[in-house]
């Protein structure tokens, strides 16, 4: 690992080495980390002594932490609207990922930034649900019909929709997981765990241990890299927060089995360690349901650890493109099965020149 | 004392712009790449007075090259990078310098959110800074072009920065950007100012900068203290004239020009509304640039 990549991954563990960092490091580091989407979180990381860097260091991160903060607000505000669009939506409206971390002010909230508001609700409700976002000003971006069908076929969620004045962007799920994927868990039970979201009566979040599930099934079934690293700090931040309590680490692994997710946990304790020491018991790796081979785990640590380089130029490797392109066919290949892929594939290759 | 960019030899400076010429204005540095003539001699011509830098932190890594692909034989274009990522569609060539210009707006207006940032130009004279928000087609660059070559300090000439902490006034003391008519006008009421190549048919009419005055340039880690927000208005064949613009209009006014004005959340009320406290509001009305200078000047006496 260079030089840039080391010292951007030690000031996210060891927030302290940062006042240590000469400026010509800093000007790696705050490149890498703008292209991660992690400046905010170094900002919200180094606040409590910046005196100790650079002012005009200092001054990217707390634009970052501007922004971040900017955010937190308009979700806020934005959550308030929804609740007026899904008064009469019956059952749980349960938000995902930045949402729910902003919502509920939870560790990976500091300094993070992100484009969207995702909620998840059973399916039975995806037509109400619908309809009352429509009726609230919520429109379905343009897409053709062979879209449409994609998405609501064969996706876990609507296609994205977008509220005509506000410009925010909202994915409405009903899985975790793509209909028509290789792995399937079960979303009704993430629903009937959630807990009700403070000061917002009209949603609740997913249970602690469902939150880490959901992050790192996300993460390791996506095929867009360059939030890579992002999304292993929110779990790193989720895995400090509630690992320190010792029941945690037995419920996390049979939650994992419940809902079929053992497997993204396996590399998001395997690489939230390896990347970010993440303290995670040794048991809890050990006895992590459905954990590959040590062939497969060392295939896949040729192509996740280069992939999680690949966001910048200042820390790629010569691996970190093609690992990164690897990764890319392996979520399609792992979102639909051959015979719907390949012709799904053939559309898209064609449909790019139209 | 630094080096500027005016003390480098023609081929020095290119060789520098290969590899990274380290520049900077106001509280920003650039390290800026290019491989262009055009960037060269823009940089050349309207640049001189800035220091350059040698290592440590840049805020912005940026570069200017032609875009690769068959299309270089026929219809070649340009593109800007910040780092590693293009924000714009690629232009023709000959628009490479100010697609530079552009692109340096466009990463202090999308990254520095440490100011709260006014669309609007701003100049200085006997301490007392006269903010000029624009409306495009105002005659906002003309005028600011006009005070600056007539011994105002140039502080920006499109992006108003104010400081969070103190709300004073932060320069770049860049170039003006001239467009179409006032391109002629301005050569002509002064003919000693050095202005870069006319970019043709670029998405605002022609386009060709002004060098910034070397004074204003020198002065560029200088703050100032607001004094005057003044909206111009050019109109054939009208005295010139100064009247009262009412505050609150004044306020909605910067709030709903600002590049980020809601992002401060509180914080960006709070600095707007002691700006608009700390300042006299004017409507201003001219057509010809001496009476204008000469109000101008009665402003800040």
């Amino acid at each position: 690992m260079n030089p840039a990549c080391a010292s951007f991954l030690l000031a996210l563990r060891e927030p302290g080495a940062m006042a240590e960092f000469d400026a010509r490091t800093w000007d790696c580091v705050v490149r890498l980390a703008r292209a991660c989407g992690l400046l905010g979180r170094l900002g919200a990381q180094a606040a409590g002594f910046h005196e100790r860097l650079p002012p005009a260091v200092w001054r990217h991160l707390e634009a970052a932490l501007t922004l971040a903060e900017q955010q937190r607000r308009a979700v806020h505000w934005e959550l308030v609207q929804l609740s007026f669009d899904l008064e009469g939506i019956a059952g749980p409206v349960v938000l995902l990922k930045g949402a729910a971390y902003a919502a509920a002010d939870l560790p990976p909230a500091a300094g993070r930034i992100f484009t969207d508001i995702d909620l998840l609700l059973p399916r039975a409700q995806m037509d109400a649900t619908e309809a009352a976002l429509m009726l609230g000003g919520w429109i379905t971006s343009p897409h053709d019909a062979y879209d449409l069908r994609y998405y609501r076929e064969w996706m876990h969620e609507l296609p994205p929709m977008q509220h005509i004045r506000r410009q925010t962007w909202l994915d409405v799920h009903h899985n975790l997981l793509p209909e028509s994927a290789r792995r399937q868990t079960r979303p009704e039970l993430i629903l009937s765990a959630s807990v009700p979201l403070p000061g917002f009566p009209r949603f609740r979040i997913p249970a602690p241990v469902d939150l880490v599930l959901h992050s790192a099934t996300h993460l390791f079934h996506e095929g867009e890299w360059q939030h890579g690293l992002r999304d292993l700090a929110d779990l790193d931040a989720l895995l400090r927060a509630y690992g320190s309590e010792p029941a945690f680490w037995g419920r996390l692994l049979s939650r994992a089995a419940e809902l079929n997710l053992g497997r993204p946990l396996y590399y998001a304790l395997r690489y939230a360690r390896r990347l970010l020491q993440t303290p995670i018991p040794e048991e809890a790796i050990a006895n992590c349901p459905e954990r590959p081979c040590s062939l497969s785990a060392a295939v896949m640590d040729v192509l996740f650890l280069p992939a999680f380089a690949s966001a910048h130029a200042e820390c790629r490797s010569v691996l970190s493109r093609p690992a990164a392109f690897a990764l890319y066919v392996r979520s399609h290949w792992l979102r639909m099965p051959l015979h719907l892929l390949l012709p799904h594939l053939l559309r898209k290759a064609f449909k790019t020149e139209a | 004392m630094a080096l500027t960019l005016g003390e480098l030899s023609a081929r020095d400076l290119r060789r520098h712009l290969a590899r990274g010429l380290d520049l900077r204005t106001g509280p920003f540095r650039f390290l800026i790449r290019s491989r262009r003539e055009e960037v060269a001699r823009g940089l050349e011509r309207l640049y001189p007075d800035f220091p350059l830098e040698v290592d440590g932190f840049r805020d912005f890594h940026i570069r200017i090259d032609a875009v690769a692909g068959p299309r270089r034989c026929y219809k070649p274009q340009c593109n800007f990078w910040h780092d590693e990522h293009a924000p714009f569609k690629p232009l023709p060539l000959d628009h490479a310098f100010p697609l530079l210009e552009w692109g340096m707006n466009w990463c202090i207006a999308g990254y520095a959110q440490h100011y709260l940032m006014l669309h609007a130009a701003v100049l200085e004279r006997h301490g007392r800074a006269v903010i000029l928000p624009g409306d495009p087609g105002a005659g906002k660059s003309t005028l600011t072009a006009a005070l600056a070559l007539s011994g105002w300090r140039l502080l920006s000439d499109e992006i108003t920065l104010i400081d969070r902490v103190d709300g004073h006034i932060v320069p770049l003391a860049r170039p003006i950007s001239l467009k179409n008519q006032s391109i002629a006008l301005i050569r002509e009421a002064f003919p000693q100012a050095v202005i870069g190549d006319t970019a043709l048919d670029t998405h605002k009419g022609s386009v060709a900068h002004l060098r910034p005055p070397p004074n204003s340039v020198a002065r560029m880690s200088e703050k100032a203290r607001p004094a005057h927000i003044v909206f111009p208005r050019w109109r054939a064949e009208t005295t010139a004239r100064l009247t009262r613009h009412s505050k609150a209009d004044a306020f909605i006014h910067a709030a709903t020009h600002g590049f980020n004005y809601s992002l401060q959340g509180r914080l960006g009320f709070e600095l707007n509304a002691a700006l608009i406290d700390a300042c006299t509001c004017w409507d201003f009305e001219y057509s010809r640039l001496e009476e204008a200078l000469a109000a101008f000047e009665e402003l800040v006496a």
